[in-house]
């Protein structure tokens, strides 16, 4: 089916590609990765974008890099490649690969060598999302104040621990076999066994105590994702000291569990343990939780998230060590000053929750066989994902997506770097632009935000000299968020007055996950507030959040004549 | 349309700011002559606020104000909000500093008319640390809800942030020598909000932990420990006419009667003959025997044979059988009320039993009661006997499935089975108790039994 005549226009292709990209690149900003370019428009394709050059960053690290090695590759004798395209891990950044190879015509493979769907799909977002649904849920059950405003009676919720757990488990089941269905009846061969590459565009695969097989492909995509991050001196036992791994099939509700780390993961089971009735200690090492999100909801996040619910935190300490329980000790965890690493404190509580980040599964990938060293186990990338070796140069052919090479540590954006890959590889010259992806965490209210940080954004305004706009509406003024008696939120963007830019945006309120992408798809098309401010929203929904948002901007620049619906349309 | 239908939160560029100060203009009229200094208050930005932290002032002392200018941003339990100046002034004096906390009401700043008057508003701060002076009273307009008697008398104390977080969070340095507190973290902000010190309480969790139940308890047993700079409030005085606040150990009582109205409780009464209670009693009275400790020991026998009287019900689905019979005797003390218990008064001779019930009473009028001599009661007896009450109906104390009320003993004319009229001593008790573990029939056999025990008493001494 995938012909060998669109493999032969492929490799000319992304030769192509990638010499006219050079230029390109060579005029980038050096060293900027929050402008890793944007979509397509370098390269023709401009219909929705207002392009103006500003706007069109390349960036790369440091300098320019040429496929030098490419031209040898293409040299060799032209052999025939079993795939058009192979990906290492199936996790969700191989999957969008995947399915988007299919769609451009690409034979595709996937290897994976434990369960298709990787960290999302069985020991992250997914279960993790059962598990918070029913928190949020028992969360409302048990707010007798809300329920009373609302005029609801409802006697002592209670919960099922097995069946939580269940519900968990049967879900990302459920996703897994989704997914592998869903690349198998496209045609997407999916090859069980560990991926090891061997060669330029050779990877082997096999299970254990089976022989190898090895397999060639035009292009490699390493999709490998990550692992719980354990530093050391914490001993995991997987009971009472665990990792997000363990956490998500919940096979305890602890009395009082310690989270190592207040980032998304642990914020997200302090909203479940507590809602299932534990009590929470956050060991922090920076000076103040949540670091990371915007400082503005940080704060406002602390107030409702963590200061009103049974949970108290211990900042800018390490946990040197952590002893799981044993011979009827509890969990014992010896905590230092972050700054003096002087002795602070010791606790004992009955688990602890290991979620200080996450390490790239990078082990075994046979990375020595192209010369390619890992960075703290990450794989050097450039911005177009291509991987890059020890001196410096491009690996032709070998890309690296997704939680293996560090960039964006997110399900969502290893599949969209895996679509960019693709992209670029059938011909078509992609540059994600990172900064319009949205990131969210999904407590009770949920958090989210694409761009930049008020902080962030300051400090680049002032590096290129210009004003930063920051509006912001309550979640109090949302007629549907009343409704809802949920009232509690903040919606804030960050934005340059002269010009209508979105710099960034950020909300906690309800529903905030799912609001936040009006404003991501806005910076990723390049569209300005002045134009957006007269899209219409449905009322009353939460969406008129981000209206009012667009709205209150005191934007300088005029609304652009050549806007899409500049002709008048009859109704 | 959505601007037409929306409510009166307005959301602004620059900040979440909204006009938060206004004045009582009557009363500058009256005090013309001393209004040339007005106190600026922490005003009420949301109505859950109690207390506000002062994030940054935007003006500095000596700064002129106008109208409607931005002075000070306060953190509230809600969101950080910029308070406004009402009057036209120079900033004379910041009494709170910032990360300082100040109760809702209090003087944060003294705003002077005229520059001349600053000198005399710092002095006015210095001296209103110890009262508050007599300068218009300038009250902030409350956001959301007016919280209307807000005690505007109160002086600000300035709190530290430092210590607010020390407190919250517990902190103590060495881990050897076992003597550092280990408390849960609800149980630590229980204890911040009840004022219980947690190096007093005695943890009832897992190695020994302090949980949120036994701050609880301790708020109800130590309400004097917790504010130690305070007389007893209970004075033998009333004064009419006043409202007089709780006590924390009133508001617990208060809070846990709210809670058992959750519960679906009946009751059942019974007459039980006492002359040969009362025979007994006066027999090994001299060896210190008291009648609470009989009738404990009586109950908890009856007990034994019908466990499910001293069941509970945790979670509105299931018995909880407890291990022993633990009975808590209702005790009025000072302005409360508290129930030492009598633990294991099923296995316990009746001598030991009624020297730990002097015991308790002493620990117990003395507040130095440790949660397990007051939490941990299965069953509880209630007795206003002494006072002559005949019968009455107690209320079921949350966490147990039964109450006995006990009436005074007294001389009755009673008829016999054999037709005959005779005197003889009976007393009423009344049991309430937890319909959704105890039933009708559960507790007539239990009265039963314990009639049977007390009218033959030989049992209680063994």
């Amino acid at each position: 089916m995938h012909s060998i005549c669109f493999q032969a226009t492929g490799v000319p292709g992304s030769n192509y590609i990638f010499d006219s990209c050079s230029p390109a690149l060579a005029i980038s900003k050096p060293i900027n990765l929050r402008f890793c370019g944007l979509r397509k428009e370098a390269f023709g394709f401009s219909g929705l974008t207002h392009s103006s050059s500003g706007r069109v960053h390349f960036s790369s690290r440091g300098h320019s890099k040429k496929v030098s090695a490419s031209a040898e590759s293409n040299g060799s004798p032209p052999k025939s490649f079993d795939y058009d395209l192979i990906i290492i891990g199936a996790g969700v950044g191989g999957h969008g690969a995947a399915l988007h190879a299919v769609e451009k015509g690409l034979k595709t493979a996937i290897i994976e060598g434990d369960v298709v769907g990787g960290t999302c799909v069985n020991r992250g977002c997914v279960p993790s999302k059962a598990l918070l649904a029913v928190s949020g849920k028992m969360r409302e059950l048990q707010s007798e104040h809300h329920m009373k405003a609302l005029g609801l009676q409802v006697s002592a919720a209670g919960y099922d621990r097995q069946g939580v757990a269940d519900h968990a488990n049967n879900l990302a089941s459920k996703i897994q076999s989704n997914l592998t269905n869903s690349m198998k009846a496209l045609g997407v061969d999916i090859l069980t066994g560990v991926g090891t590459i061997v060669g330029p565009q050779k990877v082997k695969y096999g299970k254990v105590g089976f022989p190898d097989n090895i397999v060639t492909a035009k292009n490699i995509i390493i999709a490998t994702g990550s692992v719980p991050f354990v530093p050391k001196g914490i001993e995991v036992d997987g009971k009472t000291v665990i990792t997000s791994d363990h956490a998500l099939k919940l096979e305890s509700v602890p009395d009082w569990i310690a989270i190592v780390g207040s980032g998304y993961i642990g914020l997200e089971f302090s909203d479940v343990y507590t809602a299932l009735g534990s009590e929470v200690t956050f060991i922090e090492a920076l000076d103040q939780l949540m670091p990371g999100f915007d400082p503005e909801i940080g704060k406002l996040a602390q107030r409702v998230l963590i200061n009103p619910r049974k949970i108290d935190y211990h900042t800018g300490v390490f946990a040197t060590k952590i002893t799981p329980a044993k011979d009827g000790k509890p969990v014992i965890i010896e905590l230092i000053d972050a700054k003096t690493k002087e002795p602070k404190d010791t606790l004992e509580v009955d688990a602890a929750l290991i979620a200080t980040g996450r390490a790239p599964f990078t082990n075994g990938l046979g990375l020595e066989n192209v010369n390619v060293v890992t960075q703290r186990g990450f794989v050097p990338v450039d911005e177009r994902l291509r991987v890059i070796d020890t001196n410096g140069n491009l690996v032709p052919h070998l890309y690296c997506i997704g939680d293996a090479n560090g960039k964006m540590m997110l399900a969502h954006a290893a599949s969209a770097q895996g679509i960019s890959v693709v992209e670029q590889v059938t011909g078509q010259g992609h540059v994600l632009n990172h900064l319009s992806i949205p990131a969210a965490c999904f407590t009770h209210p949920e958090i989210s935000m694409v761009g930049l940080t008020e902080p962030q954004a300051r400090e680049k305004a002032q590096k290129e000299g210009f004003e930063v706009g920051v509006a912001k509406t309550s979640f109090k003024a949302n007629t549907k968020a009343l409704a809802e008696n949920e009232g509690e939120g903040l919606a804030k963007l960050i934005y340059r007055p002269d010009n209508g830019e979105i710099l960034g945006v950020h909300i906690f309120g309800l529903h905030a996950a799912d609001l936040i992408h009006e404003a991501s798809n806005a910076i990723a098309l390049g569209t300005r507030i002045q134009d957006i401010k007269f899209a219409v929203h449905a009322h009353p929904t939460l969406s008129e959040v981000l209206d009012e948002l667009f709205k209150s901007a005191k934007v300088k620049a005029a609304a652009s004549s050549h806007g899409p619906v500049s002709e008048p349309v009859a109704v | 349309m959505a601007n037409v239908l929306q409510t009166s939160f307005l959301p602004s560029t620059s900040s979440l700011r909204r006009p938060s100060i206004s004045g009582s203009k009557g009363k500058s009229q009256s005090l013309q002559v001393k209004a040339k200094i007005r106190e600026i208050f922490m005003p009420a930005l949301s109505s859950t606020m109690t207390e506000g932290k002062i994030v940054s002032w935007m003006k500095s002392e000596g700064d002129k104000l106008s109208k409607g200018e931005s002075v000070v941003v306060v953190e509230s339990d809600k969101a950080d909000m910029d308070v406004e100046s009402f009057h036209e002034g120079f900033l004379a004096a910041i009494m709170v500093e910032e990360g300082g906390v100040a109760p809702v009401g209090s003087a944060i700043a003294l705003l002077a008319e005229t520059e001349d008057e600053i000198a005399e508003a710092k002095t006015k701060s210095q001296s209103s640390s110890n009262s508050t002076p007599q300068v218009v009273e300038e009250k902030p307009k409350q956001i959301e809800e007016a919280a209307p008697d807000v005690p505007a008398a109160a002086a600000a104390p300035s709190v530290p942030v430092a210590e607010a977080v020390t407190l919250g969070s517990a902190v103590h340095p060495a881990s050897e020598g076992g003597k550092r507190i280990v408390a849960s973290p609800y149980a630590k902000k229980l204890a911040k909000e009840l004022k219980v010190d947690l190096g007093t309480v005695v943890g009832s969790g897992p190695l020994g932990r302090i949980v949120a139940k036994d701050v609880e308890a301790a708020a109800v047993a130590v309400p004097v420990a917790a504010s130690p700079a305070k007389p007893d409030p209970v004075a033998p005085g009333i004064e009419l006419g006043t409202v007089v606040p709780f006590t924390t150990m009133q508001g617990a009582v208060s809070r846990n009667m709210v809670e058992s109205l959750s519960v679906p409780t009946f009751r059942v009464g019974y007459t039980i003959t006492t002359n040969a209670l009362d025979a007994l009693y006066k027999k090994i009275k001299s060896k210190g025997v008291t009648m609470t400790a009989l009738l404990a020991k009586a109950t908890a026998l009856a007990l034994v044979q019908h466990p499910v009287v001293n069941s509970c019900c945790r979670d509105g689905n299931s018995f909880t059988y407890n291990s022993s019979i633990n009975i808590a005797v209702a005790v009025a003390i000072d302005g409360g009320l508290i129930t030492p218990v009598l633990q294991d008064a099923d296995k316990v001779d009746i001598y030991t039993l009624s020297r730990k019930w002097k015991e308790l009473v002493d620990k117990a009028r003395a507040k130095q009661l440790q949660p397990h001599e007051y939490n941990t009661g299965t069953f509880t007896l209630s007795n206003l006997g002494m006072f002559g009450v005949d019968r009455f109906d107690a209320i079921l104390p949350p966490g147990t499935g039964a109450i006995m009320a006990v009436g005074a003993s007294q001389p009755s004319v009673v008829a016999s089975m054999d037709g005959r009229i005779g005197m003889k001593n009976q007393m009423q008790v009344n049991v309430t108790a937890d319909h959704r573990v105890i039933y009708g029939a559960d507790l007539a056999a239990f009265l039963q039994t314990l009639a049977k025990i007390v009218e033959d008493p030989k049992d209680l001494t063994f």
